[in-house]
């Protein structure tokens, strides 16, 4: 199995503000980039969160290198369910997606 | 470039509390800066900060801190900022942080004029913008209404360059700011010199985290220059470096849109930017732009109580039932619910959560494994603390003994504590993503100036 964190150079998760978390998919050149833009998928993305794609923006940015997503946070943070304060752990449903071609 | 407004911010880290390599801070201070900017906070630890209106950080760390600014405030002899203070910068944390200042100013022998500048928002007006229709929703949209306002035990505006800029206006040599944008502090002495708008904003942006932006995060400090086309970034720590790429890719962290940053009276937009490498530390950045916007508006920010928590771990050792945890854990829930509706007055929620397995992530892991242990974290959440720790209490006999099935002998788990009940008392919850329109940028905003001697 290849896992999408095989193919790319870093995942990360984090809150923006109380209401959003913003996961970050970085690439080391060009050519990891043009795999992540397919790879990460956003339907399968979606589906990885819990979430409906309308909820999910993406962002493809090559200059960076970069594929960002950004969505409402499932649970509102710091509420009584919530269980990552900082949102630091949905990079990890991410970077475990199954990408094998 | 116009040299004549040529303005050098120098951000010492990107939180106070946080650290830094005082080496840096050193270097920035004999660069001459015009003005050393520094964030206090902000809603990342969550809610329970602006709820209670106290820090993240330990007084002790604060202090300390504060203490080294200060003194590098009086070589440099030129204004410290401070937004956000004490993490959420409510009324009472602003108070807090000039607390701390004037205990530091008398044990170091200072005299210094301070400008303090509050954020937090009388309810009242809060409830008269929201009936005259000023404020608007952000999204995700939450539904307010006069209740939901009366309940926020503080609500705060953050501010921005404007009101930055009315507290520097008095000639202060420190300002404590309550709740403010993260970059207001940064971008507020370079706008009133007419630096370049949208380089000005891109680069509050790019310094407010400190040395994030560069090779070396954990150096802290950072220097800012801005000028008429744009700004410079320059790390201070002697190792750390700043290229095209960890400028550019900081426009990630923490924002939800990486091309465009929403700010009182405008946003920046830098989908026109060009990062330049001046040599192997320095980057030169042009071609940001902002976009002023019609009205003037400040985003809100309002936590209210969740209810009372109460919350106790088991862990399991026992290889039979770790290997049963789900099953177990479910039939704890069921009859510790079932037990405390028939005996204990009042609404709550119960959740068990198993540490080692998918505490983290809950049913959306689906590559959850299982180890030799497992944590059963137990929380109970009620309108009142009392009902809370019944609950609480009614859990305790079964997470230490509960059997898997009728036929065993009666388990006994560990338990860490005791009592094994650890009261959290109340939760808060954020419950505004608001803007609210101001005729005025201080209409919302209070400015006292304090002289401090020792």
């Amino acid at each position: 199995m290849t896992k999408l964190a095989d193919i790319t150079h870093k995942i990360r998760s984090k809150n923006s503000g109380p209401f959003w978390i913003t996961i970050d998919i970085f690439c080391t050149d060009a050519a990891e980039f043009e795999r992540a833009l397919i790879a990460a998928d956003s339907g399968r993305v979606a589906h990885a969160l819990g979430i409906s794609v309308s909820d999910l923006k993406r962002y493809d940015l090559p200059d960076v290198r970069v594929v960002k997503f950004s969505f409402p946070r499932p649970i509102v943070q710091g509420t009584r369910f919530d269980r990552d304060m900082h949102g630091a752990s949905f990079a990890n449903l991410i970077a475990e997606l199954d990408v094998t071609p | 470039m116009d040299k004549t407004v040529t303005t050098k911010i120098l951000i010492p880290s990107g939180a106070l509390g946080l650290g830094y390599d005082r080496d840096a801070l050193m270097r920035g201070i004999s660069l001459e800066p015009d003005l050393i900017a520094i964030d206090g906070g902000s809603t990342d630890s969550g809610p329970h900060y602006l709820g209670t209106g106290t820090s993240k950080y330990s007084r002790s760390s604060i202090k300390s801190e504060w203490r080294e600014l200060m003194q590098a405030r009086a070589m440099a002899n030129v204004p410290l900022v401070i937004g956000t203070a004490g993490t959420c910068g409510a009324d009472d944390a602003v108070d807090w942080l000039l607390d701390i200042t004037k205990e530091i100013a008398t044990e170091t022998d200072q005299k210094v004029t301070v400008a303090v500048l509050k954020s937090g928002q009388p309810t009242d007006r809060v409830i008269n913008a929201l009936d005259q229709g000023r404020i608007t929703p952000l999204e995700p949209v939450i539904d307010i209404n006069h209740s939901v306002l009366q309940s926020c035990t503080n609500i705060v505006a953050l501010a921005g360059a404007e009101q930055i800029q009315a507290a520097l206006n008095t000639g202060a040599d420190i300002v404590i700011a309550g709740r403010a944008t993260d970059t207001a502090t940064i971008a507020a002495l370079p706008l009133a010199r007419g630096c370049h708008a949208g380089g000005t904003w891109h680069g509050a942006k790019i310094g407010e985290c400190g040395a994030l932006a560069t090779t070396n995060p954990s150096s802290g400090t950072i220097m800012i220059t801005f000028d008429a086309d744009g700004f410079t970034v320059e790390p201070m720590g002697q190792n750390a470096r700043a290229t095209p790429y960890t400028v550019s890719a900081h426009m990630l962290y923490e924002n939800s849109n990486p091309l465009q940053l929403y700010e009182p009276g405008g946003h920046l937009d830098v989908r026109g930017a060009t990062y330049t490498a001046l040599d192997d530390r320095r980057v030169r950045v042009t071609g940001s732009a902002w976009v002023p916007s019609d009205t003037y508006t400040v985003k809100l920010e309002g936590a209210r109580c969740g209810g009372y928590q109460c919350v106790s771990l088991a862990l399991i050792r026992e290889a039979r039932y770790v290997e049963n945890i789900e099953t177990w854990t479910e039939a704890v829930e069921q009859n510790c619910r079932q037990k405390a509706q028939e005996r204990i007055e009042g609404d709550f929620t119960l959740e068990l959560r198993i540490i080692g397995l998918n505490a983290t992530l809950g049913t959306q892991d689906m590559n959850a494994q299982i180890g030799t242990e497992v944590g059963v974290l137990g929380i109970v959440t009620a309108p009142s603390e009392m009902v809370a720790k019944e609950v609480a209490k009614t859990l305790n006999p079964y997470l230490l003994h509960m059997p898997l099935t009728n036929d065993e002998e009666m388990p006994t788990f560990a338990f860490p504590f005791s009592p094994n009940e650890m009261n959290r008392g109340e939760i808060y919850e954020f419950c505004l993503n608001h803007v609210m329109e101001l005729d005025d940028p201080m209409q919302a905003f209070s400015l006292t100036i304090e002289q401090v001697r020792a």
